[in-house]
This record gives structure tokens, sequence and C-alpha cells, in this order.
């Protein structure tokens, strides 16, 4: 007799990670953990200006070190001289003119890391500062920009009876994961090498360092390696070429980790932002017009500059409608630190601005903060604002609203324990004197990438004796991935055994990057799909009808043993295509959406400026959950991002530099620093991806942060049109 | 010098200059780097351990002054292979993302439970004041520990 039982852990399901043990007992290798014996370590000096033309450069004293094995610049670069995804135009090393603090200018390898970092300091370099260009606004006003674009939609004489104007600024969040750039190059005696480095896409990493490196495809393997978070920072080159430079030169196999100062210095950012919004509206709070003026600090080089600001411009409104939407947008060339991607990738910045708008508009006409969304929410079938892309897919921007005020609100009480108040365990405020704040925000964003790019991910299912395993070059970021596409892979195929085998880019295609919150439905949707196809061929191969974990059934009979069966699928996956929009920013760039809405409860000191978040609730699309746990996962981490970004996260800039570039400096929520968060999903299925998944990594962080800072508002009066709100901004000094 | 340490209950010694911190000498001496190396400034508490029965940040003590210490790291906690009931805890409520300050957590949680069974969440959110987790919003984790605090064993 056999048993058909089903196997745990598919779809729907919280599954426990595959990697969870092996992370909690130390024993999970990250990129900083790599080790190989007879490895040389690598360091990197680095401008201390943000702007100098570089007078002289002399090596010498650190190539006469004892232990010294290598001292490397930019005129040791064999190939492409400049990196970066789009344009290549950030120099491997120096180039002569520093154009941002701690640009890299010279790297070094040595026997250990203590000879590594004396050589660093030994060599002399002598600089002549110039002015640095640091303002966005004057950047773009002489056409320094990485890519400007307007949006015309609509009729420009259009005018509303209730106008609201207001300019906005954020400032520069750094994603400031955990684990530090790390990699490890081991040549493999040919000419080449393997390379482990911490990535987001190694495909896109492997495309710029075999340019520099002026080598072939073939010479160069670049492997997935275990990553200490990512959020953005690791989409973009940090030390890949410079740690693959030394090895090639030396012949030996060298490691670089960059502390924290040089890991502040060393990946792109969030972008500041600056902008002018204008709603006009008729009396029932119906938008009629929306005009914007927009530039983002861009930094010193590139990156996904062009990206960003596409993302900024068309989400300018929100998940809104209006007909007339009318933006001029542009990402300026500064010598600040250079930006790039960070969860929510140009989403973000608007989101506050334009939730600010809306939460005016209501106030002007005395009604409720989520009636005049209520009444301008975008739906399925809607044009985009912005775009005039019709909506497709589900988009329950309603229904999220809805859900979120069902969620019970915290005690409306102040707390005695003193240690809960604004401040905290500091003790210097008075119950008496705080006051409770409610605010709301919405937050749209596009899924996988936009704009005719060429989006896929290529998985290869392998079926073996010992079960089944998934070849994909994805990276697992620490958000599930690896968890999720076990779950697909065994809802489809019915088999528990199921391996994540990491691919390197000589073995599989690319998987894109671990961004745009796409790798659910992406190589989840690759995953889906070889399942699907693997499981039709082995049931044709046997005659069956079903497979399972025991094997092929045909008629309730057991006809193949899943130790018998071999197979293999390899899928290129794809969403539906997106097209370059026209001059005026109209078209069809965008491969579906998903919406979140926020509340948050504030308890704010207005004499000391200082703010407790008590409560952030949450509604979220999700398409299909296909990991609750995971999800609360994501919506309690971004959420953390968000309350950071809204009241503490901040790099100051001075002249360019970076003023805190530390942990000690740059301050992220704490466990004291956490509001409660309640979260509900919203399950409409989209109309692509696995099971109608949506990817859902970026939405929390968006809408978090107007909520918190229209809860901070509510209690305070105050305008606050910048974030993160300070202390001043509430005190009014 | 030669330090010599009692490590996750076994000696071991290793061979330093002195002045390197115990997180570097864990990590690149003694092939243990469970313990994490976020901020080598003691804000993080990646590399949190326990030392003489103090929670520390291995980062900020100095191998030279821990001739003759007790030391227990994250690769410590497990009891021959079994998972430790923290461990077990944080890994049912979904406390681990991309596992950095895992190490830490795991080692501070140890510390806060073995001198009070049950403590209360104001109790529980303060020991975990000094380290930073950068994807879960702690969420998880104070489920797990407010679940091991209920438990009190």
């Amino acid at each position: 007799m056999t048993t058909k039982e089903r196997v745990a852990d598919r779809i729907g399901e919280s599954t426990t990670r595959p990697d969870g043990v092996a992370k909690l007992t130390g024993n999970f290798a990250y990129g900083s953990d790599l080790w190989m014996d007879g490895m040389l370590f690598g360091a990197t000096v680095r401008s201390p200006y943000a702007h100098a033309r570089l007078l002289k450069l002399d090596i010498t004293p650190a190539v006469l070190m004892s232990g010294v094995r290598a001292v490397l610049t930019q005129d040791d670069v064999p190939g492409v001289p400049g990196f970066g995804q789009v344009e290549q135009d950030q120099p491997v090393l120096c180039d002569g003119t520093a154009r941002y603090w701690g640009e890299p200018v010279a790297i070094v390898a040595a026997d250990d890391a203590e000879t590594a970092r004396a050589a660093v300091a030994a060599i002399v370099v002598e600089w002549e500062p110039l002015t640095p260009v640091t303002d966005m606004d004057a950047a773009s006003a002489v056409g320094e920009v990485f890519r400007d674009m307007v949006i015309r939609r609509g009729d420009a004489d259009a005018a509303g009876s209730v106008v609201i104007e207001a300019e906005y600024e954020t400032a520069i969040q750094d994603q400031a994961p955990l684990g530090p750039e790390a990699g490890l190059a081991i040549p493999d005696g040919d000419g080449g090498l393997d390379l482990y480095v911490t990535s987001q896409w190694v495909h896109i990493d492997h495309a710029q360092i075999i340019a520099s490196l002026d080598l072939e495809p073939d010479d160069v393997r670049c492997h997935p390696v275990g990553i200490g978070g990512a959020f953005g920072a690791r989409e973009d080159i940090s030390l890949h070429i410079h740690v693959a430079m030394l090895a090639l030169r030396t012949g030996r196999p060298v490691r670089m980790v960059y502390d924290r100062t040089e890991s502040f210095a060393g990946h792109v950012k969030r972008h500041p932002a600056r902008m002018r919004y204008r709603h006009e509206a008729d009396d029932d709070g119906r938008l009629v017009k929306v005009t914007v003026d927009l530039v983002l600090d861009g930094g010193a080089y590139a990156h996904t500059s062009a990206a960003v600001l596409a993302n900024a411009a068309f989400f300018t409104v929100g998940p809104y409608n209006c007909d007339n939407v009318f933006v001029d947008a542009s990402v300026s060339r500064t010598n600040n630190p250079p930006a790039g991607a960070m969860r929510g990738f140009g989403a973000v910045q608007v989101c506050f601005a334009y939730e600010s708008q809306m939460d005016l508009l209501a106030k002007e006409l005395g009604i409720h903060p989520l009636e005049v969304r209520r009444r301008n929410a975008l739906a399925p079938g809607d044009p985009m604002a912005t775009s005039g892309q019709i909506v497709e897919g589900s988009l329950p921007t309603l229904r999220v609203m809805q859900e979120l005020e069902t969620i019970p609100m915290p005690d409306a009480s102040i707390p005695d324990d003193p240690s809960l108040l604004p401040g905290g365990t500091g003790l210097t405020t008075r119950k008496q004197d705080v006051v409770r704040g409610v605010g709301y925000a919405l937050g749209l964003k596009n899924l996988a990438f936009s704009e005719a790019f060429d989006d896929f991910s290529e998985v290869r299912l392998v079926l073996t004796p010992a079960g089944l395993e998934i070849h994909t070059a994805a990276i697992e970021v620490g958000q599930g991935l690896v968890t999720i596409c076990q779950q697909i892979a065994r809802s489809v195929l019915g088999i528990e055994r199921i391996a994540w085998v990491p691919a390197d880019t000589s073995q599989i295609g690319s998987a894109g990057s671990t961004s745009a919150s796409r790798q659910t439905q992406m190589t989840g949707g690759a995953v889906y799909e070889a399942a699907v196809g693997l499981r039709t061929q082995i049931l044709e191969r046997y005659d069956g009808d079903e497979l399972t974990n025991d094997g092929v059934y045909r008629a309730g009979e057991l006809v193949a043993s899943l130790a018998e069966i071999t197979g293999e699928q390899w899928v290129r996956y794809r969403h539906p295509p997106t097209e370059e929009p026209d001059e005026f920013g109209q078209g069809n760039p965008h491969a579906g959406f998903v919406v979140a809405a926020h509340r948050a409860v504030v308890d704010v000191d207005p004499e000391l400026g200082l703010v407790r978040v008590v409560q952030v609730d949450t509604v979220q699309d999700v398409g299909k959950a296909l990991n609750p746990q995971a999800i609360v996962g994501q919506l309690e981490g971004g959420i953390a991002q968000g309350v950071g970004f809204a009241i503490m996260e901040e790099l100051i800039l001075k002249d360019g530099v970076i003023l805190n570039p530390t942990f000690t400096d740059y301050l992220i929520p704490t466990l004291l620093d956490v509001p409660d968060v309640r979260s509900r999903v919203i399950e409409e299925p989209a109309h692509w991806g696995p099971f109608g998944a949506k990817g859902i990594g970026e939405s929390p962080t968006i809408s978090s942060t107007p909520a918190v800072v229209a809860a901070i508002r509510a209690a305070t009066g105050k305008p606050l049109t910048r974030v993160p709100v300070r202390p001043q901004d509430i005190v009014g000094v | 010098m030669i330090v010599t340490l009692t490590l996750n209950g076994e000696e071991r010694s290793a061979t330093v200059a002195g002045w390197e911190s115990l997180l570097t000498v864990l990590r690149d001496n003694l092939a243990l780097p469970g313990s994490k190396n976020a901020c080598e400034q003691g804000e993080c508490g990646s590399c949190s351990v326990i030392l003489d029965g103090e929670n520390v940040n291995s980062c900020l003590v100095m191998i030279g002054d821990c001739e003759a210490a007790a030391i227990t790291t994250v690769e410590g906690i497990a009891v021959e292979g079994e998972l430790h009931p923290i461990q077990e805890a944080i890994l049912e409520e979904g406390g681990v993302q991309c596992g950095f300050c895992t190490p830490g957590f795991v080692v501070t949680a140890a510390h806060l439970f073995a001198g009070d069974p049950r403590p209360n969440e104001a109790a529980i959110r303060e020991a975990f004041s000094g380290n930073i987790c950068r994807c879960t919003g702690y969420g998880a984790l104070l489920r797990a520990f407010d679940a091991l605090a209920e438990d009190g064993s």
C-alpha cells in the first residue's frame, strides 16, 4: 500500500529559513568571513577631499615596505578605465581629480592587514583642494545633470479652486547594512580568477569587471557569497575590481574587507531631494492638476541615477488620479557622495512630498486625511497620473485604507512609565508636556525593472536521486528568497527535498538584481515556470497523472519512485514587456504596481523636540502571501528603516565630506526606538508572477516615513517639510 | 605573547601581539568567525561575547587583557549540535533575516536569560539596546524573547 503524504512547507505557510540554523550558530559564511591560507590583505588609499586635484602620488615608500606585495594606481587598470552600470564614468582609481570624499586613489596588497594599513599610510599623496559643488540646484541650473526629464500630461491651463503649494526636502539616508563590503579574489593560474564579493547582482558586476580588467567573459567567475543585508548598497561596484587587480598582479588570493567608515564612503546612498509641489483640487478635494519641480542629488558619478530619477518622476503624484500633471525633474552631478539604489528607489522621496500635500489638502478642506485619499484613489483600469499607463492587474488602494482603519489603536493615554516617554530612559520629558498625534500615508511602487529594460531571471532545476536542485545566480540578501523559491518548487512538484545551489556567472545566465522588489516575482516566477515544465516532462515520460514526494502515479498506482527519476528544466523568465516613455513621459514604462498604507501614532515633547513613535500599523498589497512570516519580517523591517528616515537617519555633509560615517554618529533605530507594528495584508492576485504574488520589499519603507511625519505634524502643528525631522524643526529654533 | 583562554569550555591559546581586539583574535587566530565585525566600534553588538560572566563587545576588548578569561561565543551556545531554546525561539519566530546581527542577539539573550529567566518587556528592550538589527525591525526578535520570558525555563 502506498500513502500519499502532502509535503509541508508549501506556499502560504510560514516555513522557517533553511539558512537559519547556520546563522544562529555562527556557522554561516559571509563575505567578510572568507579566508584562504596564504591570502594577502588589501587596503585602500582614499581622498580626504570631496573635490581636489591630485598633485603627487608617490607609492615608493609603500612598495619598499617588507610584506607589501603590490601597490596599484589608475595607471595599472588594464582595460576600460571606468565602471558604472549605465555610464562607465567612475574611474577604477583616482584619475587625477578626486570628485567625492573617500574616492579610492590607490590600492595595496600585503601579507597581513596591519602591514596593508601601514602601507596605505606610507603612500605620499599631495592634493590641491578645489571648490566642491555641493548644491544640487546650483548644479542643475548649469546643466550638470545625469538626466533630466519632463512629464507633460493633460491641460496646462487646468486650474483648481484649492491650491496647495510647498517645498520639501529629504536628506541622505544610508542603507547601513550590517555586513561590510568584502571580497576574496583567487587567481586561477591561467590569467583569470574567481571572485567572491558581496553583491546584489553578480552578472552586472561581471560585465564591469571584465571590461576594466580587459579579460574575456570566461576568464572571470563571479560567485554569490553570504550577504549581511544590502538594501541597495551592493547594487553597484565597490571593491570588486580592486581586489581582482591585486590578485592578478600578485598571483595570490587577496581579500579586502571595508571597515565601517570605508563602508559609508564606499557605497552609493539614497538620493537627497528638493521637491517643489503645487497641487490644485476642486472643492471636493479631487485633484485637478499637479505641478512638480524635482531635483535629486546624484553625487559625483552616474550609477543608477537615471533610473532613480525616472521612478521619482513617475511616482510623483502617488496612488492618485489626476488628469493634468506637469513634472520637471533632474538629477544633478555634484561632489557629494555618489547616490544610487536604496530600498524604494526614488519613490521614497516623492512619497514624503505628495503625502504631505494630500494632508494639507485635507486640512484645507476640513476632511479626514484618508477621505481626501479615498476621493482620489487610483484603481485598476485608471491611467497613471504621470505616464497615462493604464493600471493592469490588482491595485487595492481603497482596500488598504479601509483595512487600516480596522486595526485597533494603541491605548489613548500617554504612558506613566517614564521610559516610554519621548527621550526614553534619558528621562528628560515630563508626561504632562507630551502630545500625541496620528498620521496616515499611502505609497505606490513599480514592480521589477521599468522603461523597456530587458528584465529576466534564469533558473535551472535539476532533479537527482537526492532531491531537487535550484541552480540560480539570484542573491539572497536576508529577505528570504531561498525559502520562497523552495516553497514554490514544493508546491508545484510536491517534492520535499529541495536544495539551493548558488551558481556563478559561468554556470548560468543572469537572475537580475535583488532589488526593485523583484526577486519573488522574477526568480520565483522562473522557479515556478521551470517546475511546471519539469513536472510536465516527468509525467509525460511515465505517462503518469500525478507527481508526489513518492514519485509518479498513474491512476493511483506508483509507476516510478522519486529516487529513480531524473530531469532538468531551464527557464529564462521575463515579466510583461515595458516601454520607453516618449519625450513627455507618456507611455507604458512599468510592469505593475504595488500599494501600501501606513498609520503612525507618535508622542512628542514639543518643548524638547523629542519624538517617540508609539505604533505604526500597515496594510500591504501582497498579491498572494507566499510566506506570511517572511512578509511580516519585510513589513516590520521596512517600517524600522522608514521610522529611522523620519526622525533620525541622516548623513551630514560639510563641503561634501561625510561628518558622521560611523554607527556612533549615524543613528539607526534600536529596540528602544522602534514602534509596535500591527500589519495586515490584502490578497488580490497580480497579473504576473508565481501564484499572483507581488514583491513587497520596498513598500514598507516608502509610506511609513510620511505617516510618522504626519503624526508629528498632527501633534505639533509644525509644517515639517524636511526629513528626517530634527528636534530643532519641532522646537522651531 | 601567548594568551590562554577558556573558550566555549575548552582551553585554547593563541600567539598574539597583545593589542589586537578579542574580536580579531577570535576571528583571525582562533577560527571562530561567528562573532561579527559590523562596526568594530562598540555600537552594534554584532560581536557580543560573554567574558567572565559579562556581556561585552569583543571589538572593544584588548586581547592582552584576556589572559585566563572564560569566554563564550555564539559558537558555544548550542549544546552538542542541539539548538539552544533561545536559538530555537528566534528561528521559529522568524527573527533571522540576513543574520549578521544574529550572533550578537543570541549571545546577549543567553546572558540576559541566564541572569533573569523572566524579564519583562522593558528589561528585554533595555538589554538589547546595544544590538542593532537592520533587517527585522526587531518585532520577531521581541516576540521570541517574550515567549522565552513567559516560558521562564
